[in-house]
């Protein structure tokens, strides 16, 4: 029989809902409601006239390709920095299991570069990979590799992946590590006994106990490398070269902060909005089925 | 308790009339030397009259101060001074109600104002075609040629006279790479240097209706065969590894500073930092061009800052903004600050104070960017005022990096700037109608 719990009173589960439900309307719905409207309207920085333009903000993007373009560089930014992201730190997380003298040290360190705001990572990652100053653009050097991401579009997407990778390495390592201390050890022992060596037991037991996990961290990397990136981008390449870099939130950020063009930034916001909520349900509806709680 | 209140009331109220001062807010993005200079022009007129107290802030570099007063303008409580960046002057112009003329707050605050005192290619750039001033032209800069004169010595090349053609300066670099230097020449500053002032320098369209001087239906022209020759030219020099690109915006001027690149193009404005940091003998030129142009030298374009009125304030708070701006016209303290900043005279007397004094005999090249603006302008060259500016400038930036990495031709890349800027001089003025 199905247990449930039902509240008598008709205000209290109102009551406790308010101030999530406040906090989701202050900081998403109205926002999101404020762009829709700015996305239909144009109107010059200082907001004193104000048109309303229909679907045009829409329409002068469709009709540049330069906007369209930035649709695969997105695609392969998202998919390098979410892939590589979880890839590296699910290894990450595998060592520091275990791991038994130091743990904390290694943890500690793992973590830190969570707390570095994303334009300082992007600064970090500019200065070492510097064609003129940078310590590893030297080593390529040395290398024989002819290090110019100011020109060569390659290399400066492995600059800002690099950046966002680190960046988001540490958020992804704490949920990998928590996951695999949940893992039973009882399974594993019994594995082994079975005569499973450790690389069947990592993809036969481990791995499918911690889909859950990465399903989670998946939808998580993927919002992160399309909405929360673009300090980085800023800092390391401002999109350069020519557009290599430039990202739809980069766009987002550029029109409506520095060219202060709200019109066009809020129609960009409204897309990116629709993608986002598209890649969750698709995220949710397919890649869902393969999760096993 | 309420009497209480009261008494601090009244007492508040009492020392508020004793000090009645009027407080004038001035946001601004000038740092390190600039900085000072700004705290001390505050603090200097605050010392001539004890009425108004100028307020000088530091609200972050040109985009975000911009960013910041657009927030409080929208807010109600917006500076009454702001310093914008000449590529924000078309928008402020274009939004109505947001500010007012300094010319009107001059006469009706019966300042003795007289528009021809200022250098015409610096105030000219901040009239409206009614010859009305709008804003008060404050820190202005052009672009200019440096070069490295030890680097010179070494590849074997005279000093005594900079290159002054673009055939001499790949001539210069050509000498420079063969005797193993590794970046002969480089650009700061790329559109505003090699397409803006380039442009102005050889009396060419940058844009139709004077370079969108004239109204608000101006087209970019940048695709000239002029244009496309200097653009080819310049890739050429990048293929040799003659112009080595180093960056957007002032990014380069570090490697001219630390001795890497041995030429750069960038602006007036990069004097005070060469001198306090360069550790060779350098010079400072004026911007190269064509020799078989005709017309060419013509004059550069100007760069920098000016100080805008935002509307909605008290009259009597402008009052006091007029007499500031007076303040500030004076020859000798604009003689005083041109000769600190590095940055231009504003009004033809503090040029003549400054000359008189001797301050160009002993610092030889501080007077090359004054030569280049203070010439009888032409349409072509008076100064580029366009709208959606800041966007066309990242547009540049990103046609011309194709440029020098051989992804597009120099005409590829031209034609691209023409008709995007074209997008956005069209949305302008579309927006902008009334």
């Amino acid at each position: 029989m199905e247990k449930r719990v039902v509240f008598r009173s008709s205000w209290l589960p109102w009551a406790l809902l308010a101030p999530q439900v406040t906090v989701i309307a202050v900081f998403f719905f109205w926002p999101a409601g404020q762009a829709i409207l700015q996305s239909v309207q144009q109107s010059d920085p200082f907001g004193t006239s104000v048109e309303w333009v229909g679907l045009e903000n829409f329409r002068n993007l469709w009709n540049d390709p330069t906007y369209l373009a930035s649709f695969y560089t997105t695609a392969l930014f998202s998919v390098l920095v979410a892939g590589l992201g979880i890839s590296i730190s699910l290894v990450l997380a595998v060592f520091a299991d275990r791991i038994v003298k130091g743990a904390l040290v290694y943890k500690t360190l793992l973590i830190w570069p969570y707390a570095v705001a994303p334009a300082v990572a992007g600064v970090l990652w500019l200065f070492m990979l510097a064609p003129s100053v940078g310590v590893v653009s030297y080593w390529l050097r040395v290398l024989g590799v002819d290090w110019d991401p100011l020109l060569n579009g390659r290399h400066a997407m492995t600059m800002v992946v690099a950046a966002a990778v680190w960046k988001q390495i540490s958020y992804n390592f704490l949920f990998f590590l928590a996951g695999l201390q949940s893992v039973p050890k009882s399974l594993i022992e019994a594995a082994a006994i079975d005569g499973a060596r450790p690389w069947r037991r990592f993809w036969t037991i481990v791995f499918p106990l911690l889909s859950p996990t990465t399903f989670f961290l998946l939808v998580i990397n993927i919002v992160y490398a399309f909405f929360d990136t673009f300090g980085i981008i800023d800092a390391a390449t401002e999109g350069g070269p020519g557009k290599d870099t430039s990202i739809l939130v980069y766009k987002v950020y550029y029109d409506g902060i520095k060219a202060m063009d709200l019109g066009s930034s809020a129609a960009q916001s409204v897309v990116l909005m629709v993608i986002v909520i598209a890649l969750t349900v698709v995220q949710f509806r397919y890649v869902e089925k393969k999760v096993n709680y | 308790m309420k009497i209480k209140f009261a008494m601090v009331a009244c007492a508040a109220a009492v020392s508020v009339s004793a000090f009645a001062q009027t407080e004038i807010q001035w946001w601004h993005s000038m740092t390190s030397v600039n900085g000072e200079v700004v705290n001390d022009l505050a603090k200097n007129f605050n010392a001539t009259q004890s009425a108004y107290k100028i307020v000088p802030t530091f609200k972050g570099n040109y985009t975000e101060s911009f960013t910041a007063a657009v927030a409080a303008f929208r807010a109600g409580n917006a500076p009454h001074i702001l310093q914008v960046f000449e590529v924000g002057t078309a928008t402020m112009m274009a939004s109505k109600g947001v500010t007012v003329p300094v010319g009107k707050i001059m006469k009706e605050s019966g300042v003795k104002f007289d528009p021809s005192a200022y250098v015409s290619a610096v105030a000219g750039y901040y009239t409206a075609p009614n010859g009305e001033m709008l804003s008060f032209p404050f820190n202005s800069s052009t672009t200019v040629f440096y070069f490295n004169k030890d680097a010179f010595k070494a590849a074997g090349i005279a000093t005594d006279k900079a290159p002054s053609t673009w055939p001499e300066v790949a001539l210069a670099a050509a000498k420079l790479k063969a005797t193993g230097h590794k970046c002969p020449l480089s650009i700061a500053w790329q559109g505003w240097t090699q397409l803006e002032s380039f442009s102005a320098w050889h009396n060419v369209e940058f844009a139709t209706k004077g370079n969108g001087m004239q109204g608000m239906d101006a087209r970019m022209k940048v695709n000239s065969p002029l244009h496309v020759r200097h653009i080819e030219n310049l890739a050429n020099m990048a293929k040799q590894g003659l112009f080595v690109y180093k960056g957007r915006s002032n990014v380069p001027e570090a490697s001219f500073i630390s001795g890497e690149c041995a030429m750069m193009t960038t602006s007036t404005g990069f004097y005070g930092n060469v001198k306090a940091n360069a550790k060779f003998d350098w010079g400072l030129a004026p911007l190269p061009y064509y020799p078989d142009v005709p017309g060419a030298p013509q004059n550069t374009v100007i760069g920098g800052a000016s100080l805008w009125v935002m509307a909605g304030k008290k009259a009597d708070e402008y009052k006091g903004i007029a007499q500031f701006f007076n303040y500030l016209s004076q020859p000798d303290i604009q003689a005083a600050t041109h000769q600190r900043t590095g940055y231009l005279p504003i009004t033809t007397a503090a040029f003549q104070l400054t000359e008189k004094s001797g301050f160009y005999q002993k610092n030889p090249g501080t007077d090359v960017g004054v030569n280049q603006m203070i010439r009888k302008t032409t349409d072509k060259s008076r100064g580029i005022r366009l709208g959606n500016y800041v966007q066309i400038r990242t547009i540049e930036d990103e046609e011309l990096e194709q440029v020098w990495n051989g992804k597009k031709t120099a005409k590829e890349a031209l034609d691209s700037i023409v008709q995007r800027g074209n997008d956005l001089l069209e949305r302008f003025e579309k927006a902008n109608k009334s």
